[in-house]
């Protein structure tokens, strides 16, 4: 590589990639190597590109992603643990013109939350969800989530998930795919290149679908959560490749043209 | 031109949601207030206004449903009765706090947990004292006919625009299920886009290029900020009590006893107060119609003039914590009341007037 100098990496012409100007200014809350920066990113370019900003409104959950109405640059509405799937219902019956998305971690979605999940889906709203599947209660502070993996540490079951007495890990999303409500309904990653490029692609046809009508999109996307698993990013990226992939295979579940 | 109809309370109240211009309404079933959604189905104010209904599938989806659509600046509703309620108060709760304005239900069942399905009173503390977590107030009315029923649909949107809270429509089994004849408003057109965005501009309607993007939230995890939004919350309800408090005072002029009730109890202690009088007893009648605010002022007044004071309540006794604190040690306050979905006679008054005010 040939000297180049600071000044000349910032000029115009050499611009190669720009932060949307859907994502606000302001730093991220996320540990650093989380996933979830990743994707609030593929969410608002895919808004941005299909020029619909003034045209949505997004739900935000609790959960690590409370905060995201500070970095998405749309208008939101912040919900109830569990409840964004509700919100989501009346805001796209009462504005069928507009887009509706959540964005929901697992605890949110796969159980507090999975009679609205559910049901929302089983309705066949017109709407997106995103899914964040990390294993864990990241912002409480690393409790088992309904999908941590079994014999998977965390802060509630500190000895490895019991499956005898604490349950299995759920996967909601290919419960989801048997309602006949959702149109779409996939399993993506983001922690590489080729993998937020698909991933992308996911959530553009996501909303795609909500742009004709369809019914409901789901877009799930298992995630890292470093500090909940404790691990550098890099490790716990490993760690998520070997281990939560082959509980969570990627790719479309059910794809309804 | 008002339509006169016989109707039952659910359904005036539905009707004249329709009528006032609502532009949703999200629901689940629970005796006695199902008919409610009922009537609003069988009647398609989609075709009519364009009115959304849906039955949700629980009380906790439908308040949160509630939550969305008033994010939106839509007007809103929803009803259930006590359990459902209850369901409810988390939702109610963020919706107290982010400030947005709705109109809810309560068609009173006797409880505690499953109780009865005949009607109550016993749920005024959970209305008017808080009910979910949180320091923050319902503005409360309690409508004691079929009529009232109606008129509070409204009436409820109005004070929940202009106050940016939730209104909580308190009423029974008892006038929910009866029928009386109704005067209905004409039909009111819903808002437009348009007025919607002039109307509530902190509402989620899209975020445009000429103007920052609206964000409906209750969190503030900066405790000075969320102490400041508290602050304003209890300076909000503060100009309620001001403005919005309201009451009938019924043959309370000359009045030496004076008894307090409101809804189905307001009636038939309305009737008690004609026996007492026939009977030569110069008994008075206050009917709090909000709850919150409460009458406080004129029942402070009043018991400077009377001997006593009885309130009525279908309950072990709740509102008469608030006409205590009224009163003071002033004059003596009993209380008398049925439980369990019992609805006292007239007569049963009149003996608990004599017994616990007049001649005690």
């Amino acid at each position: 590589m040939a000297n180049i100098t600071k000044e000349e990496i910032r000029k115009p012409e050499n611009l190669v990639y720009k932060k949307t100007d859907l994502l606000t200014d302001k730093a991220l809350s996320y540990c650093p190597g989380c996933g979830h920066g990743t994707a609030h990113r593929i969410v608002m370019e895919v808004l941005e590109e299909m020029d619909i900003q003034d045209k949505t409104i997004g739900i935000a959950p609790v959960g690590c992603s409370v905060l995201a109405y500070d970095f998405m640059n749309i208008d939101m509405q912040q919900a109830a643990h569990g409840r964004a799937p509700a919100l989501a219902t009346a805001v796209k019956r009462l504005h069928p013109d507009k887009f509706v998305f959540t964005y929901q971690g697992d605890g949110d979605l796969a159980a507090i939350g999975t009679a609205e999940t559910i049901h929302a889906c089983n309705r066949g709203e017109n709407i997106v969800i995103i899914f964040i599947n990390n294993g864990i209660y990241g912002m409480t502070g690393g409790q088992m989530a309904p999908t941590t993996l079994p014999g998977m540490k965390s802060s509630t079951s500190p000895y490895g998930r019991d499956v005898q007495t604490m349950g299995n890990p759920l996967r909601i999303t290919e419960l989801i795919a048997q309602l006949p409500g959702t149109i779409f309904v996939t399993r993506q990653a983001v922690h590489t290149p080729a993998h937020v490029r698909k991933a992308k692609k996911a959530v553009r046809k996501a909303f795609e679908n909500q742009k004709l009508n369809k019914g409901l999109s789901f877009v799930e996307i298992v995630s890292n959560c470093n500090s909940g698993w404790k691990m550098t990013p890099l490790k716990s990226n490993e760690w998520m490749v070997d281990n939560m992939f082959p509980y969570y295979p990627l790719g479309d579940i059910k794809v309804n043209e | 031109m008002k339509e006169l109809r016989l109707m039952k309370g659910n359904e005036a109240f539905a009707e004249a949601a329709i009528r006032a211009g609502a532009d949703g309404y999200f629901g689940y079933p629970i005796t006695p207030q199902s008919e409610v959604m009922e009537y609003l189905m069988a009647e398609k104010p989609h075709e009519r206004t364009g009115m959304v209904v849906l039955q949700a599938e629980s009380e906790v989806a439908a308040i949160n449903m509630v939550y969305g659509g008033a994010s939106c600046g839509k007007r809103v509703l929803t009803s259930s009765s006590s359990p459902g309620i209850s369901l409810k108060q988390e939702g109610i709760s963020y919706i107290a706090g982010a400030e947005l304005p709705c109109v809810i239900l309560n068609v009173v069942r006797g409880g505690p947990g499953l109780g009865t399905i005949q009607p109550s009173q016993s749920d005024y503390f959970q209305s008017t004292k808080g009910g979910g977590h949180g320091d923050y107030k319902l503005l409360v009315l309690a409508p004691s006919s079929v009529q009232e029923m109606a008129d509070f649909a409204g009436l409820g949107f109005e004070l929940a625009f202009k106050y940016r809270n939730p209104v909580l429509i308190l009423s029974d089994g008892a006038i929910g299920q009866m029928m009386e004849k109704v005067e209905l408003d004409e039909q009111k057109p819903r808002w437009t886009e348009e007025e919607i965005i002039k109307n509530t501009p902190w509402a989620t309607t899209g975020k445009t290029k000429n103007r920052e993007r609206n964000i409906i939230t209750s969190l503030d995890l900066d405790s000075g900020k969320q102490e400041l939004h508290n602050i304003s919350l209890q300076a909000k309800y503060r100009e309620m009590e001001k403005n919005e408090t309201r009451y009938e005072a019924i043959s309370c002029e000359d009045a030496e006893y004076l008894i307090v009730a409101y809804g189905t109890s307001a009636r038939l202690s309305q009737k008690a107060v004609d026996l007492l009088r026939a009977e030569g007893y110069k008994v008075g009648l206050l009917r709090p119609i909000t709850l919150f605010p409460f009458p406080t002022a004129i029942i402070a007044k009043l018991a400077d003039q009377v001997k006593g004071i009885l309130t009525v309540e279908m309950s072990a006794g709740q509102m008469i914590e608030d006409v205590r604190l009224a009163v003071g040690c002033r004059v003596k306050v009993e209380h008398f009341g049925r439980m369990g979905g019992i609805i006292p006679s007239p007569t049963e008054v009149v003996d608990a007037t004599h017994k616990k005010i007049i001649g005690g």
